[in-house]
């Protein structure tokens, strides 16, 4: 850690601390200006606790099906509290509904909207030196959406429950019992809250940039988070029409994608994929982002490749749309279609390759200083790259035969989804915790709750690969005596990783109560948010920013007295006022 | 007006476009229409999809370029406008590319007597359950 | 204005400041904007991100399209003559129309020509009711002969004018007979209130309302005037039925069900003892045995209600020979009866096929049908069904987006009458019209692929 003083000849600039009646979080009162608020950052702190509340749920149904699976014949649901709370389910019809549902919940209520919605709302206007995103109506709107799509999902596990799993295939869909319409309406709208989100992040970016941050001085969080928005605005709407017409085959019979009615199951396939793939990446994509920052700022060096990782983003974004039939491929596509998308599939691991390449590269030589954030970062290396090759498996034609709708699927999609994205977020979180809400936590604490996220995700998903190649199929309820072991070992990963989340989040409350009051710049960070206080005054800015390189850390030093980062600049003369008032106003205005 | 008073420089962003301008563009589009639907008595056989639908792009275009205001817009709405159009002959071309109407071999044949004969069984159950 | 300003706001360069916001801001200009411009800029961007997504989202529809017109391109050929050229041709011209309208519209507001603005879009209004109109008549005709999707086909060849059935074109026309009377008594109401305002805005309104009806005279006219070419297909095929109706006229309209159910148990018979290779029959018998055997079969009447129509609905029961016409038209006769439960059964059992890995679809099926036989094969509702399925769906979502679209302009035209727009803020106007112009652009691709296949 660079420590140090201010050296002489140099003054520091720093924000010092909001008044109560700046600070964002309490320059206005009561739940309803809560509500009805239009800024960015309480938007944001919304989606924050909404996608919490999401994923504790959808988490908690993960924990179900890891203890459902302790025995052969399954455990949990064969409990007779189970028979008692639903007399007219079968142990093993439970067990279809929780996996959907976790699967549902955890796609469409967090883990979409965990980064982009929450992480992003609060940060793209502030790392933009922006007062708001573009239009703060519409982000507004598009968290209500979100909470009315959860609503409908609440419904439909109220009504009867939903068993397609989360991609809703038909011709079961069409046919089950259970409230395929409710589930499908929720995703349908909740489609539409993140196109909003991703049109309303465009446009930001496009038109709100302050003079002198070019494209190329944006910080990569926000490269990432426009490689996101541009697939959620040319992925999301298809989604929205295959769902429609979903509904429409269920109540109407329209004959498009049911075979009952000549329709053809490939062709909904087609269509939820061409979402859902890109999907994927409105998942991940973000996350890579987040890394970026992470690694920089706690490696305290410039990052490695600007340009590589920002190309790359968009690269991954455009080239997600190419890819989709790999979900397809055992589906009865045509041969050339299947060794087209296999070939496909490989060109995505390219950029993301140069991802990996380039934090290790930042890393290389850098002060690592092993902070919890930085923790979740390496960490998020490490699992992304083993989720991210056994893709590959997957991707080949001939292993795919083998591998698809097993366990090996199972733990490859959790480990780009939860050891990449979840982590990222813990991690984005726990870096931009000081920023949100104003206070630190306790290190300790968030570093052991990283070591035990990293240990428990380890020991619940490593296990599934060797299922899933020893030819265990995904989504049994029960499974041959054989696999027993390996499935025992992996639910009591479960366990452990469900005590390291709960241990996250008790740090962060924890540091709510007790924690100590966090500067403007705790970490050292160079990009604009850092520069104001923490947390953000309700306009962001004071004064507008300068902008500067997000990446230059050679003039932030370690204040070790007041144990914080400051900015120091050489000493100037007495400024004269109108000349300092010069950029601020400059603003747009004079071309 | 406020806005007078209150931006002495002005901001012309505003483009207005000419009303014969506009006028034409609605003719051109009406006759074209005309043509489209009077074309649709004669039998042009396998060109009658290809003619219909290079009329409807004519008429798009007009559309996009004048009434959208397209011809005289931000490069980068263009772009916006145009990629929406990659992205969906992307989607539609990838899925025909699929369709049973172009490929005969649905099901990768590796065995014959294992994959094909399942499928030919419930096929012909189908048809005596049909008739 | 920085100069001017500074020292106004020297120390603090704050936007939010209230004494600096009104020189700072004029009141069409958001807070985290600073010029107008930018604000414009941000808008039409955000508008045409939007209108990426709405192509998207169409596309979906446009994607099935071809997929099931190269699928069964005789199908597209053959029920596209049940819509009504002059109807869809005179649509576009509407639409056409209120598209140059819009167009006019804006350049009306970046003119601040606010008089004419407000006719403009009034006028752009009442062209969307017309097409509104129009629609109603095309919908509630098709629904009155049982055009619909898939699995609600129940058009008969034999019979295209069935006797009852609700009225639909009432039903249609029944919310925007409500939304005229109250758009007149909030007329009068405003008049004798002497609210000059609400009057401004209340009497195009009433235009716009009456215009739906006018739409739907149209619609009438085009579509009883003459005899439309779809009339000449219906009248075919009636005749084609009626010559086989005499021979049959006891299976097809006896009264109970029960009749019904035993001609299809003939049927199977016939169509078992024709086909010749053994296991298939066995494993027909597996499925369909109950209904094979006519004793069985009553019981399983009993059980089940009606055996029948499981089997006029299920897709295997399009492999039959292609050259029985009788029987195809048989079928649908007895179709129109008691669909909820046949799709239930049929459902059922679909997915009993599907447990076994069948794949429900054959491509033997099509390749034998040709264009001269188009006229029995295209009226089988799961095929016929699909085309109207595509239709619906494009048309009905095309149709939402134009009750959007009135929404909006409805809201465009209240503030044009209070002169909000000027040459700095005409955004709203012109973002509502590019939306105006997609929806006409998509009609543009809809009109020719729906109504125009030869």
């Amino acid at each position: 850690m660079s420590a140090g003083s201010v050296p002489s000849g140099y003054e520091v600039s720093d924000p010092g601390f909001p008044t109560k009646e700046e600070n964002y979080l309490t320059n206005s009162k009561g739940i309803l200006s809560w509500m009805f608020t239009l800024d960015h950052k309480r938007i944001g702190m919304m989606y924050l606790v909404g996608v919490s509340v999401a994923f504790l749920v959808a988490g908690l149904l993960a924990l179900g099906i890891r203890l459902h699976l302790l025995a052969p014949d399954g455990w949990l649901f064969n409990q007779s509290i189970f028979q008692w709370l639903a007399p007219e389910k079968a142990p093993n019809d439970i067990y279809n509904q929780v996996f959907t549902l976790h699967g549902a919940i955890m796609v469409f209520l967090f883990i979409i909207p965990s980064v982009p919605a929450a992480l992003g709302n609060f940060l793209v206007p502030v790392m933009l030196g922006a007062k708001d995103v573009a239009f703060p109506r519409l982000n507004l709107s598009s968290f209500y959406l979100w909470v009315a799509g959860a609503v409908f999902f609440v419904m439909a596990l109220l009504a009867s429950g939903l068993d397609t799993g989360w991609t809703f295939y038909t011709p079961y869909s069409t046919t089950t019992d259970s409230s395929v319409i409710l589930a499908t309406t929720g995703a349908f709208i909740l489609g539409f809250s993140s196109i909003f989100t991703g049109l309303n992040f465009i446009v930001t970016i496009n038109t709100m940039r302050p003079p002198g941050m070019t494209w190329f001085r944006m910080p990569l969080f926000l490269w990432a988070t426009y490689a996101t928005s541009i697939i959620q605005v040319l992925a999301t709407p298809v989604l929205g029409i295959t769902l429609l017409l979903l509904i429409a085959e269920r109540t109407m019979h329209i004959g498009i994608f049911d075979p009952e009615y000549n329709g053809d199951p490939v062709t909904f396939q087609h269509f939820f994929w061409f979402y859902s793939h890109p999907a994927v990446y409105i998942m991940i994509l973000p996350a890579f982002g987040i890394i970026s920052e992470l690694i920089s700022v706690h490696s305290h060096k410039r990052i490695f490749g600007y340009r590589f990782i920002a190309y790359s983003s968009i690269a991954i974004a455009l080239l997600g749309f190419l890819v989709w039939g790999h979900h397809m491929f055992t589906a009865g596509m045509s041969q050339m279609t299947t060794i087209i998308f296999s070939a496909l599939t490989f060109t995505v691991s390219v950029p993301s390759a140069i991802k990996v390449f380039n934090w290790l590269a930042t890393m290389w030589k850098g002060s690592i200083s092993l902070t919890t954030p930085m923790m979740y970062a390496i960490s998020f290396i490490f699992l992304f790259t083993i989720g991210g090759l056994t893709g590959l498996h997957l991707g080949t034609l001939a292993t795919d035969q083998h591998l698809h709708d097993t366990y090996f699927v199972v733990a490859h999609f959790h480990y780009v989804m939860v050891g990449g994205t979840l982590v990222a977020f813990l991690g984005g979180v726990f870096h931009w915790w000081p920023k949100m809400v104003g206070v630190m936590y306790s290190e300790l604490g968030g570093r052991i709750s990283a070591v035990l996220v990293f240990l428990g995700f380890n020991l619940t998903f490593l296990p599934q690969f060797v299922l899933g190649s020893r030819g265990m199929p995904r989504r049994y309820a029960t499974y041959d005596p054989e696999f027993q072991s390996l499935h025992a070992m992996s639910t009591y990963g479960a366990l452990l990783l469900g005590v390291g989340l709960f241990f996250a989040l008790g740090v962060l409350i924890h540091s709510l109560l007790r924690g100590k009051r966090a500067p403007a710049n705790p970490w050292g960070g160079a990009t604009l948010e850092w520069n104001c206080t923490s947390p953000p005054p309700f306009y962001n800015f004071d004064r507008a920013p300068v902008v500067g390189d997000p990446y230059e850390f050679g003039d932030i030093v370690w204040d070790s007295v007041q144990e914080r980062y400051v900015k120091i600049e050489p000493k100037r003369e007495v400024v004269p006022e109108t000349p300092a008032e010069q950029p601020a106003h400059a603003g747009g205005k004079d071309e | 007006m406020s806005a007078h008073e209150n931006s002495p420089e002005g901001y012309d962003f505003a483009h207005p476009l000419p009303l014969p301008l506009l006028f034409g563009v609605f003719l051109i589009l009406v006759l074209l229409t005309i043509i489209t639907v009077a074309q649709a008595s004669f039998d042009l056989g396998s060109f009658d999809v290809l003619i219909v639908m290079a009329i409807a792009t004519i008429k798009g275009l007009l559309v996009a370029a004048f009434f959208m205001h397209l011809a005289f817009d931000k490069p980068f709405n263009i772009l916006c406008f145009v990629s929406s159009f990659v992205f969906v002959g992307l989607f539609i071309m990838f899925t025909l590319f699929d369709n049973r109407a172009t490929n005969q071999d649905d099901i990768p044949v590796m065995d014959d007597a294992v994959v094909t004969a399942p499928a030919e069984t419930t096929s012909a159950a189908m048809t005596t359950a049909g008739t | 204005m920085a100069t001017t300003d500074a020292g106004h706001t020297s120390d603090v360069h704050v936007h939010e400041g209230h004494d600096s916001h009104d020189h700072d801001h004029p009141s069409y200009l958001a807070h985290h904007f600073d010029t107008p411009e930018q604000q414009f800029d941000s808008g039409k961007l955000g508008m045409w991100l939007f209108l990426v997504t709405e192509i998207l989202f169409f596309s979906g529809m446009f994607c099935a399209y071809a997929i099931f017109r190269a699928w069964r391109p005789e199908v597209f050929e053959g029920c596209s003559q049940f819509l009504n050229t002059k109807l869809g041709a005179i649509n576009t011209g509407v639409l056409l129309f209120s598209s140059f309208t819009m167009a006019w519209a804006v350049r009306c507001a970046q003119l601040e020509e606010h008089k004419k603005l407000a006719s403009l879009l009034a006028t752009t209004l009442c062209c969307a009711m017309v097409f509104l109109g129009v629609k109603a008549i095309e919908y509630s005709h098709k629904w009155h002969l049982g055009l619909l999707p898939a699995g609600l086909f129940t058009y008969d060849p034999a019979n295209p004018h069935p006797e009852g059935g609700p009225n639909y074109l009432a039903y249609i026309c029944a919310p925007f007979a409500v939304a005229t009377i109250g758009v007149v008594i909030w007329l009068v109401v405003a008049f004798i209130r002497d609210a000059k305002f609400q009057v401004a805005v209340a009497k195009p309104l009433v235009f716009v309302c009456l215009s739906f009806f006018g739409g739907v005279g149209l619609g009438m006219i085009l579509e009883s005037g003459e005899t439309p070419e779809h009339h000449g297909s219906d009248h075919v095929a009636a005749v084609h039925g009626d010559a086989e109706h005499g021979e049959h006229s006891g299976a097809e309209h006896g009264d109970a069900e029960h009749g019904d159910a035993e001609h299809g148990d003939a049927e199977h018979g016939d169509a078992e003892h024709s086909d010749t290779e053994d296991s298939e029959a066995e494993h027909g018998e597996g499925q369909q045995g109950d209904a094979t055997d006519p004793e069985a079969a009553d019981v399983a009447e009993v059980e089940s209600t009606d055996p029948q129509p499981v089997v006029l609905q299920d897709p295997g029961s399009m492999m039959r020979d292609e050259s029985d016409d009788l029987v195809v038209l048989e079928r649908l006769a007895s179709d129109a009866t008691n669909t909820g439960l046949q799709d239930e059964l049929s459902a059922r059992r679909a997915q009993s096929q599907l447990s076994e890995g069948a794949i429900t679809y054959d491509r033997t099926d099509d390749s034998s049908a040709t264009i001269a036989s188009t006229d029995d094969n295209v009226l089988r509702p799961s095929r016929a069904g699909v085309f109207f399925s595509i239709y619906y769906c494009m048309t009905g979502v095309h149709a939402i987006h134009i009750l959007a679209g009135v929404g909006v302009l409805i809201w465009l035209l209240v503030r044009a009458i209070r002169q909000d727009f000027n040459r700095n803020y005409f955004g709203p106007v012109d973002y509502v019209g590019l939306y105006w112009h997609l929806v006409d652009l998509i009609w543009i691709y809809l009109f020719p692929l729906m109504y125009l296949i030869r």
